[in-house]
């Protein structure tokens, strides 16, 4: 079972509730997709600049691997209020931590509202249906 | 989606397998880069029973070839392979292919995504040439031994085969694992290999007694990721990148394969072509980019505001150690050393301009 203290996006990221902010991510899933398995075929990762402010849905940056180019998208609108810069230099935390260390982007969201995202249950089982 | 005999022996090996071209094929067992350092530094083997394989039998095969496909086949000697590029009326490309000649006939090697395309344009420009177009492709196997410890380890199944006498870009017939086997000393990574193919159903079989031969060599399954690396750092074209029914081989620095000859006769796509090569408007060339991300199919290239060309193929090189891509200039910007911005949807990443190939073996 994944994480249930946050909530998940169909396109593979995931928002955390941490106090006045909420931190954005990317599934295990997302991930494995994109490195197939293979944490070094990750090669790059774009990440926005502090300040900017992103809308429901929006791409907040980009995710690379040997083969394919992946947008990162925000499932919740606000502000970008800090970026996790130590991902842009070691990749490889995504695969190792995707839910603790492997944060991407620190936001300050317009709403609290975390309504229309899926629960921990309800991911796995696009995934289940999906795969 | 098709499946070569080998199928199930990629699954059981782990590999990652993706549509390409109709058929259901390994992209990696492991780390792409992995698989390209593997054939670089020593052996790897490839499944290659995508690839569209055609005899063209009957007493104008030969003439029927000249008159479709780029290069000069009636003077391709009998043993030997040519490079080649299947073009229209309009000198844009259909497919490029591999043409071997055989004593009785034409063999081709052609892409999988293209196959059934090239067969229907061939049949239809037949003519009153007496030929027969065979598709071979599902009824036999082909695979890829490619790396500088090729040799060294085909000939441990192979013990009866003159490899070292069979020069590159020559086949001949020999026996592989007991097997009547089609073998050439070609590939598309820019090292020494063969190409083998045989029946089929015995494809596990001699797969299995190839990984067991170069285990001293640490031979490895290898995806058509590392594949499109190693033919990249190799300045091979790959059909929907470099070459396709937008590009012409003049312009894609394929001259090499391409006769203009009284001899070879009239064939499809001369005149153009012909108009091309007397005013070429762009350049296929290389780039090679320091920074961290790698240039994409359709990316743009600027010198300062100025747009001067486009990005066809790009990957991580292990071998050069850089980001490398293939690109499209115009003539002005195209000369080696030429300082060029790639675009990424807004952000600029400074790249320089190279001659191809990024890397030869003949020339390390």
């Amino acid at each position: 079972m994944r994480p249930d203290d946050r909530k998940y996006a169909q396109s593979h990221e995931w928002v955390k509730p941490d106090g006045d902010t909420m931190l954005i991510g990317i599934t295990d899933f997302a991930v494995q997709e994109l490195s197939n398995g293979n944490d070094s075929d990750l090669v790059y990762c774009d990440l926005p600049e502090e300040g900017r402010t992103v809308g429901a849905g929006e791409t907040f940056g980009e995710i690379e691997s040997v083969k394919a180019v992946s947008d990162l998208n925000s499932p919740v609108a606000g502000e970008i209020v800090e970026i996790n810069s130590a991902i842009e230099e070691h990749l490889e935390i995504l695969a190792s931590d995707p839910w603790n260390q492997g944060w991407l982007v620190r936001i300050k969201p317009t709403s609290k509202s975390l309504d229309g995202l899926l629960s921990a249950e309800e991911y796995e089982k696009l995934l289940a249906a999906s795969s | 989606m098709k499946q070569t005999t080998l199928h199930e022996v990629h699954e059981r090996a782990g590999g990652k397998l993706i549509e390409f071209g109709g058929w259901h094929m390994p992209v990696q067992y492991g780390p792409i880069l992995d698989e390209v350092r593997c054939v670089r530094e020593r052996v790897g083997l490839f499944d290659l029973g995508h690839m569209g394989r055609v005899f063209f039998g009957g007493p104008d095969a030969v003439a029927f070839l000249d008159r479709l496909v780029t290069n000069w086949v009636g003077h391709i000697p009998v043993g030997s392979i040519r490079y080649a590029v299947l073009c229209r009326e309009d000198g844009n490309a259909l497919d490029d292919l591999l043409v071997y000649r055989e004593e009785q006939g034409v063999y081709a090697v052609i892409n999988a995504s293209n196959t059934e395309a090239d067969l229907a344009w061939m049949r239809a420009h037949t003519g009153e040439l007496d030929v027969t177009i065979e598709d071979r492709t599902e009824a036999t196997a082909m695979l890829a031994l490619q790396g500088p410890c090729s040799q060294e380890v085909l000939s441990r199944v192979a013990p009866d085969c003159d490899l070292a006498g069979l020069g590159y870009y020559k086949f001949t017939r020999g026996v592989v694992c007991g097997l009547d086997t089609h073998i050439s000393r070609t590939g598309y990574t820019g090292e020494d290999g063969f190409e083998l193919s045989f029946p089929a159903a015995e494809a596990p079989r001699v797969w299995a007694a190839l990984i067991a031969a170069g285990a001293p060599e640490g031979l490895r399954p290898i995806g058509l990721g590392a594949r499109d690396v190693l033919r990249l750092e190799a300045g091979m074209a790959l059909y929907g990148h470099e070459l396709d029914g937008e590009h012409n081989p003049v312009e894609a620095g394929l001259g090499f394969a391409i006769s203009f000859k009284a001899e070879k006769g009239d064939w499809i796509g001369r005149e153009a072509l012909a108009a091309v090569k007397a005013a070429p408007t762009k350049k296929l060339m290389g780039v090679t980019t320091p920074g961290p991300r790698i240039p994409r199919q359709g990316q743009r290239l600027f010198r300062g505001e100025e747009e001067v060309g486009y990005v066809c193929s790009g990957a991580p090189s292990p071998t050069l150690e850089t980001n490398i891509a293939s690109v499209y200039l115009g003539l002005d910007a195209a000369e080696p050393g030429t300082a060029l911005e790639v675009d990424f949807k807004g952000k600029r990443q400074p790249c320089t301009v190279q001659a191809l190939p990024f890397f030869s073996r003949t020339r390390k």
